[in-house]
């Protein structure tokens, strides 16, 4: 089982690659869209390559409750487990 | 009231040739090639093997997260925009958003983006289709692209008029500004269709060359040895604006963009008319449109794909419209160079029209060992001089559909 900071590294190369941002900033406080400038579309892209990268489903309503990189690290913990 | 003088301020372009302008003219004037034999996996099964792919890759220009939502026909003309932008001097201050429009065209749209989508639709499901992918394949996403960057507010237009296309969006430039819709147009084209299978369907309609000789001469116009097209990639744009606005700013000026002339042939889908009755009402048009004496036509850039047909028709609309000048003035296909860049043709090859009446030099045509005797027409096969003056060059493009579109420009 994956920790809580091996979560938040590989879904910090995934949000660097879809949008650029820098894997530092991608922490679990920081909001997608008010503070990683993450548009709708490119979290799609990012919850699909989660869905790929942690073998997890994250379903299309869920993806409103994800705010925060670390609502989003929770609910691939919670998914995994 | 005379209509509204719409100059040439900025070019831009990434082609067969070269990363930006400067690069594609000196190659142009040099006579080198852009075709080359496809590496890719997927060619060794082609009909066809050979393409002129663009010389700069656009991620090496452009940033990579931007590139990644772009198509690549979108990133192409990107890259143009950019490199005319600059070119033209402008900046964020220079024009009123709401006054800056763009025309910016495309023959296929995101071909590439919609193949590679139903490939990961194929092999992993719907869950794996980019939320990316109807932005990107659309065909007004290199326009809209565009819009995004500059801020233009004004009309954003992609005309569809397959290998006119671009040309097409030169002329609707031209209308813009005369209209007063818009005091400056980033207009252009792009395209980006070298994969499987539009090849194959352009290699099934019998229009691309099946010559598997040396790839440098297979684009062949006019030549008795001509047997198809060759299938480019690239973009390139103008900056048009009205001669007051470009005045006011004290831009550098290349040359004024005079009249445009568009009609259909309603002859056949794929075929131009052999008499090129719809071709010559275009050429003629846009002389008239800029009240243009044929005697001072001293250059064509011709459509010439180097299609048996087509190349042959387009020397009869030459004569129907310049009569005896069709012999004095100096014809060039760059299209020998560059191969064909289908709805990018248009744009790149009005950046070659306005550099060589701004030079005073036309391209030349390579290939051509044996002209056709069909065609009587001044071809070069070096640089070749242009005489000074107040003289005007016309570019021709032409497009499945029937579309006929001639643009003419004056030198200052």
């Amino acid at each position: 089982m994956a920790t809580t900071e091996e979560i938040r590294s590989d879904l910090a190369d995934i949000v660097n690659e879809v949008a650029g941002v820098d894997t530092d900033e991608v922490q679990l406080d920081k909001a997608f869209v008010d503070d990683l400038d993450v548009d709708s579309l490119s979290m799609v892209e990012v919850v699909v390559a989660c869905e790929e990268k942690f073998g997890v489903s994250i379903p299309d309503d869920q993806v409103k409750n994800l705010r925060t990189v670390g609502d989003a690290v929770a609910f691939i913990e919670r998914a995994a487990a | 009231m005379s209509p509204t003088r719409v100059v040439v301020t900025g070019l831009g372009a990434t082609s067969p040739l070269g990363g930006d302008v400067p690069s594609t003219w000196q190659a142009m004037l040099a006579g080198q090639s852009g075709v080359r034999l496809l590496t890719e996996d997927w060619a060794a099964e082609m009909p066809v093997r050979i393409a002129a792919r663009v010389a700069v890759e656009p991620s090496e220009v452009l940033d990579r997260v931007k590139a990644r939502r772009m198509d690549r026909s979108t990133q192409f003309a990107m890259v143009a925009a950019q490199e005319a932008w600059a070119d033209a001097g402008l900046t964020d201050t220079d024009v009123d958003p709401e006054r800056l429009a763009v025309a910016v065209a495309s023959g296929i749209g995101g071909v590439t983006t919609l193949l590679s989508n139903y490939d990961a639709l194929k092999e992993k499901g719907p869950r794996r289709v980019s939320p990316l992918a109807v932005p990107m394949l659309m065909p007004n996403a290199p326009a809209a692209n565009i819009s995004l960057a500059f801020g233009a507010r004004a009309a954003v237009h992609a005309p569809t008029s397959a290998c006119a296309s671009s040309n097409e969006a030169i002329a609707m430039a031209l209308d813009l500004i005369r209209l007063g819709r818009a005091d400056v147009v980033i207009a252009g084209g792009a395209e980006a269709a070298i994969h499987p299978l539009p090849m194959s369907a352009f290699a099934q309609m019998m229009a691309l060359s099946k010559n598997d000789g040396d790839p440098t001469t297979v684009s062949r116009p006019w030549d008795t040895g001509r047997d198809g097209f060759v299938l480019g990639e690239g973009g390139a744009t103008l900056i048009l604006e009205s001669e007051e606005h470009a005045r006011a700013r004290g831009a550098r000026v290349y040359a004024t963009l005079l009249g445009a002339g568009i009609t259909n042939d309603a002859h056949d889908i794929a075929q131009p008319d052999p008499e090129g009755r719809g071709g010559t009402r275009a050429i003629r048009m846009a002389l008239r449109e800029g009240d243009v004496d044929p005697t001072t036509v001293v250059h064509v850039n011709a459509h010439a794909t180097s299609t048996p047909q087509g190349d042959v028709a387009e020397g009869l609309m030459l004569h129907n419209v310049l009569g005896s000048q069709a012999s004095e003035a100096v014809v060039t296909s760059t299209k020998s160079m560059t191969g064909h860049l289908l709805g990018g043709a248009g744009a790149l090859e009005a950046v070659a029209t306005v550099l060589a009446l701004h030079h005073r030099v036309s391209p030349p045509t390579i290939n051509l060992d044996d002209k056709d005797p069909a065609v009587d027409l001044d071809i070069p096969t070096s640089a070749r001089d242009l005489p000074a003056g107040d003289v005007v060059g016309l570019n021709n493009s032409f497009g499945f559909g029937g579309a006929n579109v001639a643009v003419a420009f004056g030198s200052v």
